[in-house]
């Protein structure tokens, strides 16, 4: 029951007018929270009224604390009618359940009406009370932190990735309840605001409870989505990846990340054992120090019990759940502390192998421990050498075991076997080992080379697959959420993998559905039971298709995966995408997986004799040791598959970087590129588009339809990737993300990536044109022109984006370490590769084209396509992932923004029409958004997400959200780290480029200047001369006005023209602020996970907010482009606004989920619906860390100051 | 195929300030959007005609939603709509208070009221402002006026404290408030040769010497009216030229002091008598409504034009006025030196701002 929510309402200002006679309001407030209502007196006749009320206290359980919103109503009190409604907040309050995060919430907040929009604002203050539950059987999760990031957060560090956590909820559309149709709109989308509300909450408590179950604290890249079914309800569903975050304090954190995951913090951190905290950690030290005493013993049994690992998790899965008893010994593994954190020397891994027996038991316990938990989809348990013990005792007794050490958990721990305990079941577990077949053995091999993986000898891939298998067993969906990894823990990538499921709505049904209780919630998962076809199962269908995709890419995890619907009447897309990837175990749960890969090259020198195979795998595992150290810049892109078994085709090379492993010709990712990659030039947003007109159909058939032209969309979408790509000379796509909408007649699928060149991959080859008819002159001529524009592009575009690869030159310099090197190629000079091979290789893939058919002229029209797409102006950069490579210097001018198009089309378009439609369309805004964003050159586009939809026939609606930041180009590339070391060279020569341009872009503004005093604008400047008198006082804008009036444009450098957001550009503006004296503190926003120049220094929580704006005067606000514009703003006025009651100063990982647009022109009405989300943080500026604080000290005073005075 | 919606919201509104005047003078998106390709925005940025088109719509539309704070701009920091960097508020708001000096000219001392506004149309064409334009400028004076017109304490603070404008601007609000206030006649062919800022510039001084506030910073009420003592005071300068020995003794003073030194010396011995007794009376009539509205077509017709045709130079009226006003103090008989003084200060300065071309 525990929590005390206390709100205390103060005043409000900028009210509207109520009462017309009087022009005045009498306006009071409700406070609601669950059941109960608070009222504040009458504040009569005034705009801005101070009720300062007495703290209203609400005693609520936690669980309705997590999903319950606060909700204010402002009214205006009226005598003898109902009293009118002004609007309402709904306050989130989940920020202040976490002890870390927000501890009051204090400002103004906008009154928001669902018709009239923003009314006026409300002062509130809210606090939250809140008794720890220690009760294990709870609903509620307050304590687990959400980031809507996807990495991990800048303030914290990842102690343990414990894997995908999801959860879906689901309940009846109030728009579509029968009640609607007698009630108000402002009813209905009160209603349905106040739903989703509650959804959000129950689904993010719901995903807290399964990270707690796992052991985690907090759920990182939460990514939350609403589908609007329309008839058939509305479901919210979220994915994220659990994860055990700590705190960095503020003693430098270990520059090299924690290779040793600190176990005892671990224990610190993980709320499994927080509930049971203060109790446990003392009986923890001691096992600590008995198991150091012990620390000897294990060391001669380390072998046998590896052999043992391999087997296990195969036919020991079913067996009988021994977490809860092996958890209270984790603490002993701490004595691998101060060993691990120790220099990587040989000796350390010896000292590992002493762990070895325990590691390889306490996978056993964790695979078990799956079916213990009421979720099986993940695996949250700790590793404890106590295991062995057990293990042997209750091998022989399944089941039985289960009820006597579930619970008892605390009192097994007391009973943690002695050391001596232990090697007695090893030496069982070795009796056992003997018996072994060599397939286990492989197996075993598999596994040891697994963690350190990347094995570029062709036959292990089998074992490694293998392993991998193994690795992630126990998980049902090994899947990361996450797009940007601590160093070291990626460490290949295979490929994007995704799927795709039409489904028809009108065949599920919920049993509780059709009733009239408008927020009764309905938790899917609990009818999965009888009900075949749910939403549940279908997402498990989808994600079972891409854990096999990447298995088949000899990859055991998937990351940077999202999942997304298309919803069209009654058929729904379901779609679901990734990355498939090899991860270091290091921060997985089954964490010792790391350090076992370590010690298995002793294992396997004694196995290798059995082998050859596995000799070749030792050899290089040996070299490698710690493979990130050797290679960090390409070791993500050595491929994880077996070359002789490639699941696709695809040509592979030795790495250009190390020379050691291959890669492949191109590499797709849905993740951020890795900040050690090895990149050369810079990138750019490289993005596929695409319309297929559709038949009308009704249902099934139409689900059918759409099915069949699926594959066909997604080929083509990758053709035009691939040719995109090449014609910008690069090699590799990351942030890559397909949508695909679906309309009642047309099918449109939108790929947007940023493509790079990536050091380690071949140079792509040019494209090269085929025609069909060779003896026709002309024809011939045509295509040898075409080949002539595309080699030309190929070759701006290299110049362009910088793309100079180093000439390949026989020996490395990069070869860090040589004699590995020998030793790798000794071994690869059995199978089939040699140096001298791959030397071949290598020029072979530069003299390979891509060729490209011209049969018909579909072709000729997507070759002209394809070269269509305009470059980016001058000063521009672009791309979809977090930061574009070969840019470090940002400034800390940033500008986040939202565009929204809607497009009518033509009917009977043909599929070609369609397309460049389509195209242009993005390609102009594209190119507006360069217009608007001029005056921040030189700058980059960052995160530019495009969100296509099919609003309704023959509509096309396209939106965008990114980020403008600004970099300072006379600063050499030097200060990141690793582009320090890259290339010197280039740094200089890409300086040079970069004066020359500016240099050219000065003289032609300064050239225009003369000629271009606009005729029309000397007219206007001839009367308005007069004006000059009046001096402005701010020197500044004196200037600016002066060239105005003066007629003539152009004399005001470009910069200062638009300014879409000069915030923190100049230094002035900063002294500006408190001359103005303003009162609203400013909130930064932007789609990406940190703020360039500056330091984030607290997370505050999440923001996740839904509004419904709706209107029956379209024509009045200024049609649909004026509607959506105030409600936009509006949203972001909402969300800075919430985030500053917060205490914060910026939102990160902002992004815009949904943005539903539905207008009625005829009946000049329009409704919208908008989705956002993001991090409230507060961040400190890097050259100002201390003045800060009191900077925002004072804004916040500044506040509520200006409430008074008004 | 059409664009239906087209919009773009920053976090931090952006705001051209090129469109924004484009905005303020009453354009057109399809006019401005020729006179920004002619001033040469199409070499900005790769641009298009579509996308200048694109901008300069969202620019308008921001624009027009802005415009409801602008018109009460304390609003406009505390809003929380729009995130807009202080100096750039400013900006907007000093930009949209500004106004043309040729409209404000043409709207001097008339009645801030709905009939005024029907005229706009004859303004507009007149001086060629766009309709829109005069509009915003013209319910931005009826504005200032109402919400000052109920303030106590000093005119010009509360024009600079209620609208944030800078100083000079709000000065200007001054004097459009002053003039609608007292009411003066301005608008009469003799008077045309004047501009705003010639005007303005009197009635700067006029508040500042001659009304209630100037006195008493505490007074109720707008401080702009005139002091009703010290106009009734004035009728006490009549000795001046009703006073034979006075006004013979006066002249005498002036002529000793400006002997040489000016050039129409013997027109403004000739003169004097007419001259003075056209100050003099100008004073003692200014208590009457009608009179005093006539203030400055008195001040042309009885002075400045009377001198220009005796081609006076500036030079030479400024020290005949120095020391027409100075050597009152040297008669015995006269009593009202302080009167006389606050009167000719601002008399003084007015007539030297007003003898032009």
């Amino acid at each position: 029951m525990p929590g005390k929510l206390k709100a205390k309402i103060v005043a409000g200002r900028h009210l509207p007018v109520m009462d017309r006679a009087s022009d005045l309001t009498d306006a009071f407030v409700e406070v609601k929270f669950g059941n109960t209502t608070f009222k504040t007196d009458v504040y009569p006749k005034s705009l801005n009224p101070q009720w300062n009320s007495e703290w209203f206290k609400f005693e609520v359980d936690d669980e309705d604390l997590q999903d319950e919103p606060l909700q204010i109503t402002v009214l205006d009190h009226d005598t003898y009618s109902a009293n009118d409604a002004i609007g309402k907040v709904y306050i989130d309050i989940d920020p202040l359940l976490c002890s870390e995060a927000a501890t009051v919430i204090s400002g103004w907040l906008p009154i928001y009406d669902t018709i009239h929009g923003i009314r006026g604002e409300i002062n509130v203050l809210v606090k939250v009370d809140l008794f720890n539950d220690l009760n294990r059987f709870r609903q509620s999760s307050c304590g687990v932190k959400f980031f809507c990031t996807t990495s991990i957060p800048r303030c914290y560090r990842a102690v343990m990735v414990h894997g995908f956590v999801e959860e879906l909820v689901v309940n009846e559309d109030p728009e579509y309840q029968w009640i609607d149709r007698i009630r108000t709109p402002r009813a209905s989308n009160e209603a349905r605001q106040r739903l989703i509300f509650l959804m959000s909450g129950e689904l993010q408590r719901k995903i807290g409870l399964k990270v707690l179950e796992m052991g985690g604290n907090a759920v990182v890249g939460y990514l939350q989505c609403f589908d609007l079914e329309g008839e058939s309800g509305l479901v919210v569903r979220a994915i994220g990846t659990a994860c055990t975050l700590e705190k960095i304090s503020t003693f430098p954190a270990t520059a090299t990340h924690p290779n040793n995951s600190s176990p005892s913090k671990d224990m610190k951190d993980s709320p499994q054992a927080a509930p049971s905290t203060l109790g446990c950690r003392s009986t923890h030290s001691s096992p600590v120090h008995s198991a150091s005493s012990r620390l000897s013993q294990g060391f001669s049994v380390s072998v046998p019990t590896l052999l043992f690992a391999g087997m296990k998790p195969r036919h020991r899965s079913s067996e009988v759940p021994r977490a809860r008893q092996c958890r209270p010994g984790f603490g002993e593994e701490a004595p691998g502390v101060p060993l691990s954190s120790g220099p990587p020397t040989p000796l350390r891994a010896q000292t590992f192998s002493s762990f070895s027996p325990s590691k390889s038991y306490s996978r056993q316990s964790s695979s078990s421990d799956t079916e213990l938990s009421l979720t099986p989809k993940t695996v949250g348990i700790f590793l404890c050498p106590s295991t062995p013990a057990l293990e042997s005792e209750s091998s022989p007794l399944p089941s039985a075991h289960l009820p006597c050490h579930l619970r008892p958990g605390m009192a097994s721990r007391s009973t943690t076997p002695p050391p001596l305990h232990i090697s007695q079941s090893d030496t069982a577990m070795l009796r056992k080992s003997v018996s072994f077949s060599e397939e286990l053995l492989l197996a075993v091999s598999g596994m040891g080379s697994g963690g350190s993986a990347g094995k570029e000898a062709g036959p292990l891939k089998a074992l490694l697959r293998q392993q991998t298998q193994s690795a992630l067993e126990q998980r049902e969906y090994p899947f990361f959420t996450l797009t940007a990894f601590p160093p070291g823990f990626l460490l290949h990538v295979g490929g994007v993998v995704s799927a795709r499921s039409v489904k028809l709505l009108d065949r599920i049904h919920n049993p509780a559905l059709g009733n009239t209780r408008s927020y009764k919630l309905l938790d899917w998962n609990s009818f999965t039971a009888d009900e075949p076809e749910t939403r549940d199962a279908w997402w498990e269908e989808i994600r079972q298709e891409i854990k096999s995709h990447a298995k088949a890419l000899g990859c055991h995890a998937v990351v940077g995966y999202s999942e997304s619907t298309s919803i069209c009447e009654e058929v729904c897309i379901l779609s679901a995408s990734g990355t498939a990837a090899v991860l270091s175990s290091r921060f997985m749960q089954d964490g010792p997986l790391d350090t076992e890969h370590r010690l298995s090259r002793q294992p396997l020198c004694v196995f290798s004799t059995g082998s050859e195979r596995v000799e070749g795998d030792m050899g290089s595992s040996a070299s490698l040791g710690f493979e990130e150290v050797v290679s960090p810049g390409c070791g993500f892109c050595h491929i994880p598959y077996d070359e002789l078994n490639i699941p696709f085709p695809a040509q592979l090379t030795y790495c250009y970087c190390c020379r050691r492993y291959k890669v492949p010709d191109v590499l797709f990712t849905t993740i951020d590129l890795p900040t050690e990659a090895n990149v050369t030039g810079k990138g750019c947003l490289i993005q596929a588009r695409l319309c297929r007109t559709k038949k009308k159909a009704q249902g099934e058939g139409n689900a059918t339809a759409i099915s069949s032209l699926l594959p066909f969309l997604e080929y083509e979408l990758h053709t035009q990737l691939m040719n995109k790509l090449k014609l910008r000379g690069m090699n590799a796509l990351f942030g890559l993300r397909i949508q695909i909408s679906v309309g009642e007649t047309m099918l449109l699928g939108l790929a947007s990536a940023t493509g790079v060149y990536l050091t380690a991959l071949p140079s792509p080859g040019g494209i090269q044109i085929a025609g069909k008819t060779p003896s026709d002159i002309t024809y011939e001529q045509h295509i040898s022109t075409m080949q002539k524009k595309i080699n030309d592009t190929i070759d701006k575009n290299k110049e362009l984006y910088e793309i100079n690869p180093p000439e390949v030159v026989e020996e490395i310099i990069g070869s860090p370490i040589p004699e590995p090197r020998q030793r790798s190629r000794l071994f690869r000079s059995h199978s089939e590769s040699s140096d001298e091979v791959s030397e071949l290789d290598l020029s072979h893939g530069k003299k390979d084209a891509f060729v490209l058919e011209i049969d018909d002229t579909d072709a000729v029209e997507d070759i002209h396509a394809l070269l269509t797409d305009s470059p980016t102006p001058a000063g521009f950069y672009s791309c979809n992932t977090e930061i574009m490579p070969g840019i470090q210097n940002w400034t800390s001018a940033i500008q986040m923004f939202t565009s929204v198009r809607v497009f009518r089309l033509n009917a009977n378009l043909t599929n070609q029409g369609l397309n460049k439609i389509f195209s242009d369309l993005c390609e102009n805004l594209l190119k507006s958004l360069y217009f608007k964003l001029r005056s921040m050159v030189p700058c980059c586009l960052c995160h530019l997400n495009f969100t296509v939809a099919i609003p309704e026939d023959e509509l096309i609606q396209v939106a965008v959200t990114a980020v403008a930041m600004s970099f300072d180009k006379e600063q050499p590339l030097e200060n990141g780290k690793q582009s320090g070391e890259k290339t010197l060279i280039k740094a200089i020569t890409e300086n040079d480029e970069q004066l020359q341009f500016n240099l050219e872009l000065n003289a032609e503004t300064s050239s225009h200047n003369p000629l271009s005093s606009p005729k029309g604008l000397s007219e206007v400047g001839s009367h308005l001369s007069a004006r000059d008198r009046c001096s402005s006082w701010i020197e500044q804008l004196k200037l600016k006005a002066h060239t105005i009036r003066r007629g003539s444009v152009k004399t005001t450098s470009s910069l200062e023209k638009a300014s879409p957001l000069p915030e923190g550009r100049s230094r002035s503006l900063r002294s500006n602020r408190s001359y103005s004296g303003s009162s609203v503190a400013v909130v930064k926003m932007t789609p990406l996970s940190f703020i360039p120049g500056a330091k984030i220094i607290k997370y505050l929580g999440i923001i996740n907010m839904f509004f419904i704006r709706e209107t029956s005067s379209l024509r009045e606000e200024g049609g649909v482009s004026g509607f959506l514009h105030t409600f936009i703003a509006e949203v972001f006025a909402m969300v800075r606004a919430h985030v500053a009651a917060l205490g914060g100063n910026a939102v990160v990982s902002y992004s815009m989920k949904e943005c539903v647009f539905m207008e009625n022109p005829n009946k000049n009405q329009a409704q919208c619906l908008i989705n956002v989300s993001g991090d409230a943080v507060i961040f400190v500026r890097e050259s100002e860390l201390e003045s800060t604080s009191v900077q925002t000290q004072s804004a916040t005073t500044h506040t509520s100051n200006g409430g008074e005075g008004t | 195929m059409s664009m239906e919606l087209d919009v773009f919201v920053g976090n931090t509104t952006v705001l051209d300030q090129d469109v924004y005047q484009l905005w303020l003078d009453g354009h057109t998106v399809s006019d401005a959007v020729r006179i920004r390709m002619e001033a040469g925005a199409l070499q900005e940025c790769e641009a298009n005609a579509e996308v200048l088109h694109s901008d300069t719509t969202d620019q308008f539309r921001t624009f027009q939603m802005c415009e409801r704070l602008l018109q009460s701009p304390s609003k406009v920091a505390n809003q929380l709509l729009f995130q807009i960097p202080p100096h750039r508020q400013t900006m907007l708001i000093e930009r949209y208070y500004e106004f043309d000096s040729v409209f404000a000219r043409e709207v001097l001392g008339k009645k801030l009221s709905k009939g005024t506004k029907k005229d706009l149309d004859d303004i507009s064409s007149k001086t060629g402002i766009a309709l829109k334009s005069c509009r915003r400028q013209f319910d931005n004076f009826k504005r200032v006026f109402k919400v000052v017109e109920e303030l106590k304490g000093p005119l010009v603070e509360n024009i600079q404290r209620h609208f944030l404008l800078s100083d000079v601007l709000a000065r200007d609000y001054a004097a459009i408030v002053f003039f609608a206030n007292s009411r003066f006649e301005a608008g009469k062919r003799k008077l045309q040769y004047l501009s705003f800022q010639d005007f303005a510039f009197c009635a700067g001084q006029l508040i500042s010497y001659w009304t209630v506030g100037a006195v008493d910073n505490m007074m109720e009420d707008l401080d702009v009216d005139l002091e009703k003592d010290f106009l009734h005071d004035l009728k006490d300068l009549k000795v001046l030229v009703n006073d034979k020995d006075m006004l013979d003794q006066h002249k005498s003073l002036v002529c000793a002091q400006l002997r040489g030194k000016i050039k129409v010396f013997s027109e403004m011995e000739a003169n004097f008598k007419n001259l003075s007794r056209a100050l003099v009376n100008i004073a003692s009539k200014l208590t009457h409504t009608k009179d005093f509205r006539d203030l400055f077509i008195d001040l042309v017709e009885k002075l400045i034009e009377p001198c220009r045709s005796d081609k006076w130079t500036i030079g030479d009226l400024r020290l005949f006025l120095k020391h027409y006003s100075s050597s009152v103090h040297m008669l015995e008989a006269f009593r009202h030196q302080v009167i006389w003084d606050r009167y000719m200060s601002v008399i003084k300065s007015c007539i030297l701002k007003m003898y032009h071309d």
